[in-house]
């Protein structure tokens, strides 16, 4: 729980000198508060209050990176149990991981594979975020996280109880800082000392919740602070306790020891059941959940489901404004125009595709509100539209000059027709009615 | 330091709600079917009891489904056709706890059935299985308040539930099942409000708590999933905080939903086998709504079924 201004301003010398920059100390602690000052900027701070006071306002949730550089992905950091309340504001990374025991050329493929695994969402790209590679214990870890390192731009995820391998393998991909999955009772001194030298994130691997306070607490102790939690749950049960129990603790009582994201490692045998493990470690509070390279339609729903819980819900998810092409359209297929809401786009292009009639969407940006709310709060005008047209500039992309609009802003034709001097063309109110309306119109798929 | 288990103390529970009666309870059902009763957050047994796992039912349409992509039509057979047949084939061979009888055929803008032959489809499903049934309308208001007392009079003591009372349509309904001895689905679009309001305007007809199922509109995983995700967990926190008007249980429709959603049924080789998607994609949809704390989900494809059956005993402690 933050710190109101007057519990802060307890602490602060009360002397009204001014040297922070404002006027009194009160302003300077509402300053804190609101994280527009540092405690630095007083100069009579004691070292007793700092403690007091930077103890405080850390946030009950470290935020990690894995990784370096543009791949390099933020994880932890939460401050909700249920997304309604704020909203969750790391969405979780996943890895899939390879064994490090494969041969050369499999391996080879099994990268490519893993890197290559995004889907295109209208504007948005969704995929695997983490390459982790599986210490078989046969020595093969160092030549596996080589070629990782030379093939992939995925940071990764070194999955290894051996120190001796663990160090081999980060002088090959150490500069990537890759988490490091993990310290164990047994090693745990060794590991903090490689994630020291490296600058890794490390993840710690208990066996129950009570073992991994104590690994938190000896790491701490170590002066090591990029910290992954995983208890070591068995089953699908045990995973949703023990991760509600690790945010419980950590935000509603400030338990130190599980102020850090948790790794979920998803071992479920049949594919499906994987994915569900997965589903759930997503819903439920993972920072990172760790697969099989499981086929893409059993990775898509994942990430879908990771995109959706993730979303912000005081923000309504959009698609890129812009032209998109639904089907295969040429030049002489319809044009429609709605509004960049995912949930209004989605609706048209899935009608549009169910008619079999290859179109183009124009999605006008009405900051992600449906074309009612739009039309109501005006951005979704005869002005909006026409200026959505031209820089699209849909004059180019097709040879006739019709464009079809949302039944229910029938009343905009006149103006738009004025503004465009295109041919208007009033659609259904719902867009159920588009492979009827297609039909009427005579537009058939080709 | 010492790990104090976070326990939450909740005031509430969920209620409880039993479909379907036996013959000792003026019915001709064989098995009922409970729902609700938690004292906790969905599958976290540390702080409450969860009497009731939650239950799975398949959905029948009255109208063969013409639209339906090839690995959905395949596991039916020849009984997509014929409602009472495909009923059978849910509850025998899939498991489904309780079937869903969607009156499409009622439809003005299609068929336009009368209200005696979906009472006699009622009829003829109710002969064929032994589980509960849920009895849902065509969606038209109008013709709804047509059908509906026809079927609910052709099912009466059997403690069916229908659906659905919405904000603007609830007083024939509601009036059929306490006539008839039913249930009644309270329906509200995403909105926790207006449930509320529903709730309560079915109890001042005289429906009681233990005979309503909450459902708000649903949507699929990718297609809005997430804001029917937060209004069923913010549904179950008012219930265990003690909100007895938000207590009863929820439905959630998934099969429907999920297969409308382009990754079920679109050619498109980078999302993988198509053979499997629509199946993965009701699922992961169903897991979802599982996790927001449903409690009955209606299901299409009879993997989708097994797969989401097996996820439920994983969540079974050991």
């Amino acid at each position: 729980m933050a710190l109101t201004a007057i519990e802060v301003y307890k602490h602060l010398p009360k002397s009204n000198c001014g040297k922070c920059g404002v006027p009194t100390c009160l302003a300077f602690a509402m300053k804190l508060v609101q994280k527009q000052a540092s405690l630095d900027q007083c100069p009579e701070v004691t070292e007793e209050t700092k403690q007091a006071l930077e103890g405080s306002a850390a946030p009950p949730m470290a935020t990690v990176t894995i990784g370096a550089g543009d791949r390099a992905v933020q994880i932890g950091g939460e401050t909700v149990l249920f997304r309604h309340e704020e909203t969750f504001h790391h969405p979780c990374a996943l890895a899939v991981r390879l064994s490090s025991s494969l041969p050369p050329a499999q391996l080879a493929a099994g990268i490519e594979r893993v890197e290559g695994c995004r889907y295109d969402r209208v504007g948005m790209l969704l995929g695997v975020d983490l390459l982790a590679l599986e210490d078989a214990g046969d020595g093969s870890l160092a030549e596996a996280a080589q070629m990782a390192a030379e093939r992939s731009s995925l940071p990764l995820v070194l999955m290894s109880t051996d120190p001796q391998a663990m160090g081999a393998a980060l002088e090959h991909c150490g500069a990537g800082r890759p988490l490091l999955y993990g310290a164990t009772a047994a090693n745990l001194d060794a590991m903090v000392a490689l994630a020291k030298q490296w600058d890794c994130p490390l993840a710690l691997c208990a066996t129950d919740l009570h073992e991994l306070v104590a690994l938190s607490e000896r790491a701490g102790q170590a002066g090591y602070g990029k910290l992954l939690l995983d208890s070591g749950a068995k089953s699908l049960s045990q995973l949703l306790n023990d991760q509600t129990i690790i945010r419980r603790a950590a935000l509603n009582k400030k338990f130190k020891p599980f102020g850090f994201p948790t790794v979920a490692v998803c071992a479920a045998e049949d594919p499906a059941a994987q994915m569900l493990e997965a589903i759930t470690a997503v819903a439920k509070y993972a920072g990172v959940v760790i697969v099989d390279p499981l086929p893409d339609e059993y990775l898509l729903p994942i990430v879908t489901a990771r995109l959706n819980v993730y979303s912000d819900p005081q923000k309504p998810i959009q698609v890129e404004a812009g032209m998109h092409e639904v089907g295969e359209p040429t030049p002489e297929s319809p044009v429609l125009v709605t509004t960049n809401f995912s949930l209004t786009y989605y609706l048209v292009e899935g009608d549009v595709m169910a008619s079999k009639v290859p179109a183009h969407v124009l999605a006008v940006d009405t900051e992600g509100t449906s074309v009612l709310t739009a039309w109501a709060a005006g951005n979704f005008s005869a002005e909006s539209i026409a200026e959505a047209m031209n820089k699209f500039a849909l004059a180019e992309k097709v040879a006739h000059r019709a464009l079809v609009l949302p039944g229910g802003v029938a009343v905009l034709k006149g103006k738009l027709e004025e503004l465009s001097g295109w041919e208007v063309v009033v659609g259904p109110r719902e867009s159920s009615g588009i492979p009827l309306f297609f039909r009427q119109r005579g537009w058939v798929p080709r | 330091m010492e790990l104090a288990i976070p326990v939450e103390q909740w005031s509430g529970a969920v209620g409880t709600v039993t479909l379907g009666a036996t013959a000792e309870q003026g019915g001709t059902r064989r098995r009922t079917l409970t729902l609700g009763g938690e004292s906790t957050l969905p599958f976290l047994r540390l702080e409450g009891a969860i009497p009731n796992p939650p239950a799975l039912a398949m959905e029948v349409l009255d109208a063969s489904p013409e639209k339906w992509p090839e690995p959905l039509r395949a596991p039916f057979g020849n009984v997509l056709d014929d409602p009472a047949a495909w009923a059978v084939k849910c509850v025998e061979e899939f498991g489904a706890d309780a079937i869903v009888l969607r009156l499409v055929s009622a439809d003005p803008q299609g068929q336009d059935a009368s209200p005696e032959q979906c009472a006699e489809t009622v009829r003829r499903v109710l002969q064929a299985v032994s589980v509960p049934l849920i009895i849902w309308g065509c969606g038209d208001n109008d013709k709804d308040n047509l059908v509906m007392p026809a079927c609910s009079q052709a099912a009466a003591g059997e403690r069916c539930l229908l659906g659905t009372a919405v904000q603007e349509n609830y007083k024939t309904i509601t009036a059929c099942a306490l006539a008839d001895g039913h249930l009644v689905i309270s329906e509200a679009p995403l909105d926790i409000s207006i449930q509320k309001q529903v709730n309560i305007l079915l109890t001042e007809q005289g429906l009681p708590l233990d005979r309503i199922v909450m459902y708000q509109v649903t949507g699929a995983l990718g297609y809005g999933v997430e804001y029917a995700y937060s209004i069923l967990e913010r549904t179950r926190l008012a219930a265990l905080t003690g909100d007895k008007m938000l207590s009863m249980p929820m439905l959630s429709v998934v099969g429907s939903e999920a297969w409308k959603a382009k990754e079920s049924w679109l050619d498109e080789p980078k999302w993988g086998a198509l053979e499997r998607r629509g199946i993965l994609w009701e699922a992961a949809t169903a897991a979802l709504f599982l996790h927001a704390g449903s409690h009955l989900l209606v299901m299409w494809h009879p993997e989708a079924l097994r797969l989401v059956r097996a996820m439920l005993t994983a969540l079974q402690p050991a």
